[in-house]
């Protein structure tokens, strides 16, 4: 008699979830006569909500760590990513939202669809404990991306979304490469392995070909490094930030950087665990590279999305900075850098939605001239945002840097530290030159702030959310530490 | 420990020089602000001088005196500074200010040694405990310690330059903190804290020479000042010499009961001085004074007496305490001392007769000094009763249950007696020497039978010398206070502003020539960007491959 494997499907229905009511969305927008946007991010809300209760339910799971044939793992790992993504998700819509009640004929419904598909694939990733399904789920989120990208059709936009596909794809196929050769190497995709031996028990058993897996290790870096955006595979980030729709940016930001990392982190850090001293100087030294491209390149930049981008990149340095100590407090340590950047994040591009109220032109660090006189609460939002993505007490930002540093120091990676550190100074300059800015120009003429009283809200909620870790950062820690991958 | 105060024979005796003749001077104040714009600024700073002057000495531990020692240094520099609008003002407030902050240092030193000691700053603590606790080389370090601490606010050689200067302030300030209380503070300290001099030898001889030095020093500045406040800025050096002279031999008692002849009869000098000053219009130079008896008959008699009773007149207050610092010096075998004090003695009635006659004296040589008019009452009536004090505070040691010194005996301890010539040939020798110094005044100023100009000229350039007091202040600025500023100005216009801000600026100018560079390589091109990629994916394999 053939065994039937028990199909569990419980882990994996905030995803079953999202995908559901992506296509309820994409139905509403094909059927309804005129797609309002409303109705759309009530549909997402109802996708996201419920796809949040099934994730926490997750929390205290009793049965079996690997389901679906060893495809899925159920960890409190993934449930945190999962809630940081939905998160993501439910703000970005309520951007979108406003964004589009600004612009109505710019409006395009299938945002909500594509973003929950994203999510969907972005949960799926930091869930996956097979090569093949985290291939599938990144395709999934990449393919949602690319199409958000260029979702308004302007030139810049779409030059932008062409961009990102085509070096995308560049960078699946080495993704995919990757996972050919740990296939050779292991004789399985599994990251840990129940019914068969997985890659992990291979490499500890040394059963398998070690050039093989080196080689594989060096391929699934390019492959990551590239959706986290580490320098040198970060081209396409600052041309990306500045051609998408801010509310595209913001979502995208800020969840593709915790799917890629968490799922990084699976891979590396368990599946690769027995190359540990082979993959931490490549981490280290993208995590230099990353760091002083990221820092130096922003000075001279004078769009502020672009300036984000870049950001971007130096704390994607950051948190591979983490990463060098393979152990719980390094991936701690990168687990609560990756909360407060995408919180940081969201809240930022709200701002930067915000701060024009026609379209995307004004993201000029001229349109940010005298914005304290012009709309104070924005001025302050916004320094609280970029106080915290420098590094400044008292927010999540500072604790964040400090705690990745101290991991790079426990595991003796006192240089990397100091580069990080010495970084920040750097990245002090053009942050606070948004400040000034902001406080002590004489107001740009003929830019007018959004009113948006939503997003407003949704900022000034993640600003607190911001300066609260900064002053009680156990309230996170206490959560992410019993959801750490590895207990050593 | 902590903010405890301590009320006995010693600090009682303060309390009542301080607010006694402080009351009499806030009242002249009164009438001598009158019309300032800062009238109120001015009295509140007063009060908080008195305020810190009652902490300093009713401390029962070092620290409390150390808050006095610093809020009295404040408040002279805020009142020496009163008139900050004239820039010399300001200067002279500065310097009486960084002045006094080399002693105050030293001597913060020194209370950081006691407490390292004996873990404690109180004073009963502390004295009973000096006899077993310190050696007597750390008995000697403290005590240069705290005197250096009262060198710097009692004005002595060599850290007295301050004073002269400090008389930019009003003379009401000059009265009441550079000559009856504030300065006086030094004086109490070495008292408070004898049984420390005391352990060691060294200290105490150190305080009486500093003591006669500065006693005569000062006395050969004031015979040539000009500027009738100078002329009393420099007495009061050298009657504060004369305390420590006391201290320096062991009799506090003397040291204090100068202390309070001199608060008297100074303070009625300067009130006296401010009096002219303000009859003539804000005129400070005794070579444009002259014949002034005749239109401030009652700041000349009130002046009179004050200048007798300093220049040791019997029985007013000063001919009693110079005389007792002169008899112990006498009786316990210090010939020198005794003779340098005479000296002191001798030019003091000197300077002050000198002030008299020209002042009050022979005909007006100005058109102010023609013009001048007497005080209101609100400026004479704090004069009389000065002048009543000091004719008689002298008598405080006539009586055997009087005697100020067995009042303080309890503290001070006795004082010390010996054998030696007897106490009236001593005072008539003294009485004869003033008399002497008030005769060759007269007969040079008061006369009119020399060309005292003339004579002046002829003696240069001893006046001009001692007008500049002997050129220490010009010594002290070519030897420490230029170079301190050309390394100053080195630090803050070369090594600062070229060498370190250069090199900050020259990092950033980098960094932003290097992000500049970056921002080309983002040239837009995917092929660019693919080629990064793909150059980065050959560098990790490249170290795989070196790898394995």
């Amino acid at each position: 008699m053939i065994p039937t494997p028990a199909l569990e499907f419980r882990p994996i229905l905030p995803e079953i979830l999202l995908c559901t009511f992506a296509i309820v969305g994409m139905l509403y927008e094909a059927f309804a006569r005129r797609p309002d946007p409303v109705p759309h991010l009530a549909i997402a809300i109802v996708g996201i909500g419920p796809a949040a209760v099934t994730a926490y339910a997750l929390w205290d799971w009793s049965g079996p760590s690997y389901v679906l044939g060893d495809t899925v793992a159920v960890d409190r790992f993934s449930v945190v990513s999962r809630f940081v993504l939905l998160g993501a998700a439910f703000v970005g819509c309520l951007y979108y939202t406003h964004y589009a009640s600004r612009d109505p004929g710019s409006f395009r419904g299938e945002f909500y669809p594509l973003t929950l598909f994203a999510t969907a694939g972005m949960t799926l990733i930091t869930a996956a404990n097979d090569l093949i399904v985290i291939f599938l789920a990144l395709e999934l989120l990449s393919l949602s991306l690319y199409v958000l990208t260029g979702i308004t059709g302007r030139r810049r936009a779409s030059e932008a979304a062409m961009k990102y596909f085509l070096l995308g794809a560049f960078s699946s196929a080495f993704f995919l490469y990757g996972v050919a050769m740990a296939y050779g190497a292991a004789t399985s995709t599994k990251i840990v392995g129940v019914a068969a031996p997985g890659i992990v028990q291979a490499l500890a058993g040394q059963t398998g070909s070690q050039a093989l897996a080196l080689l594989a290790m060096a391929l699934l870096v390019v492959g990551f490094a590239f959706k986290v955006s580490a320098a040198p595979f970060h081209m396409w980030t600052p041309d990306v930030y500045q051609g998408a729709p801010t509310p595209v940016v913001a979502f995208m930001g800020a969840a593709t950087k915790v799917a890629a990392f968490f799922a990084l982190i699976r891979v590396f850090d368990v599946g690769l665990q027995p190359l540990t001293w082979d993959w931490t100087p490549v981490i280290y030294g993208l995590a230099v590279v990353s760091i002083v491209v990221g820092s130096v390149v922003a000075i001279a930049q004078r769009d502020v999305k672009r300036l984000l981008a870049y950001s971007s990149i130096a704390h994607a340095g950051f948190i591979l900075t983490g990463l060098t100590a393979a152990n719980s407090t390094g991936i701690g340590a990168a687990m609560f850098y990756l909360v407060a950047y995408a919180v940081v994040t969201l809240g930022a591009f709200g701002i930067v939605m915000l701060v024009s109220a026609r379209g995307e032109e004004q993201t000029s660090l001229d349109a940010y001239a005298g914005l304290a006189r012009r709309s104070p609460g924005l001025a302050a939002l916004m320094t609280v945002f970029l106080l915290s993505l420098g590094g400044i007490p008292p927010t999540a930002g500072f604790i964040a840097k400090v705690t990745v540093f101290s991991a790079a120091i426990g595991a003796g990676n006192w240089p990397l530290a100091v580069v990080g550190v010495v970084a920040s100074v750097v990245a002090a300059y053009f942050y606070v030159r948004v400040i000034v800015y902001m406080y002590m120009r004489e107001p740009a003429e003929g830019i007018e702030s959004d009113d948006g009283v939503m997003p407003r809200i949704a900022a000034g909620v993640l600003a607190a959310g911001i300066v609260v870790l900064g002053i009680f950062p156990g309230i996170l820690t206490g959560i992410l530490e019993p959801a750490s991958i590895v207990r050593w | 420990m902590g903010t405890d105060l301590r009320l006995d024979s010693v600090s009682a005796t303060m309390i009542l020089v301080i607010t006694g003749i402080g009351a009499l001077i806030h009242v002249y104040a009164i009438g001598y602000m009158a019309g300032d714009p800062r009238y109120g600024r001015f009295f509140s700073y007063m009060n908080l001088f008195v305020f810190f002057m009652l902490m300093l000495v009713l401390g029962a531990n070092y620290l409390v005196l150390y808050l006095g020692w610093e809020g009295v240094g404040l408040c002279s520099y805020l009142l020496i500074g009163f008139w900050s609008d004239v820039p010399a003002n300001a200067e002279a407030a500065k310097k009486a200010f960084i002045t006094t902050r080399i002693g105050d240092t030293l001597m913060l030193v020194g209370l950081a040694l006691i407490v390292f000691r004996f873990g404690t700053l109180d004073f009963e603590a502390v004295f009973g405990a000096a006899g077993t606790v310190l050696t007597k080389d750390a008995a000697t370090a403290i005590a240069l310690l705290l005197f250096a601490g009262a060198i710097g606010k009692s004005a002595q050689v060599p850290l007295h330059v301050w004073l002269p200067d400090a008389m930019a302030g009003p003379t009401p300030v000059s009265a009441l903190i550079h000559a009856a209380t504030m300065v006086t503070a030094g004086v109490y300290l070495v008292v408070r804290s004898h049984v420390l001099f005391e352990l060691s030898g060294v200290a105490l001889t150190v305080v009486l020479v500093v003591g006669v030095v500065t006693a005569v020093f000062a006395a050969t500045c004031a015979v040539a000042q000009q500027d009738i406040k100078r002329v009393l800025a420099y007495s009061t050096i050298s009657q504060l010499g004369f305390m420590f002279m006391a201290a320096g031999m062991r009799a506090y008692g003397v040291a204090m009961f100068f202390l309070v002849a001199h608060a008297f009869y100074k303070a009625l000098l300067f009130l006296g001085a401010g009096s002219v000053i303000h009859g003539m219009h804000d005129e400070q130079d005794l070579r444009r004074m002259g014949g002034l008896r005749r239109l401030l008959p009652i700041t000349f008699a009130t002046f009179l007496v004050g200048a007798l009773a300093q220049a040791g007149i019997p029985p007013l207050a000063g001919f009693f305490a110079k005389d007792a610092v002169l008899e112990v010096a006498q009786h316990t075998g210090r010939a020198a001392v005794y003779a340098l004090g005479s000296i002191a003695a001798f030019l003091s009635a000197f300077y002050l007769g000198r002030v008299l006659f020209l002042t009050f004296f022979g005909e007006p040589r100005s058109d102010r000094a023609r013009d001048a008019h007497e005080a209101p009452p609100v400026l004479w009536v704090p004069l009389a009763v000065l002048a009543v004090g000091a004719a008689t505070a002298g008598w405080l040691t006539l009586t055997p249950e009087g005697r100020l010194t067995g009042f303080l005996e309890g503290i001070t301890g006795p004082t010390p007696a010996g054998q030696g010539v007897a106490v009236a040939a001593l005072a008539a020798v003294a009485t004869v020497i003033s008399l002497v110094a008030l005769a060759s005044t007269w007969w040079i100023y008061g006369s009119g039978r020399v060309d005292w100009v003339g004579f002046r000229e002829r003696l240069e350039p001893l006046p001009r010398a001692a007008l500049n007091g002997w050129y220490v202040d010009r010594a002290y600025d070519t030897a420490l206070v230029q170079p301190a500023k050309a390394g100053a100005w080195i630090t803050a216009y070369v090594l600062d502003a070229r060498i370190i801000d250069g090199a900050v600026n020259a990092i950033g100018g980098g960094v932003k020539l290097l992000a500049d560079g970056g921002r080309h390589l983002q040239t837009g091109f995917v092929r660019s960007y693919a080629l990064a990629v793909f150059l980065g994916a050959v560098t990790i394999l490249v170290y795989v491959g070196v790898r394995s």
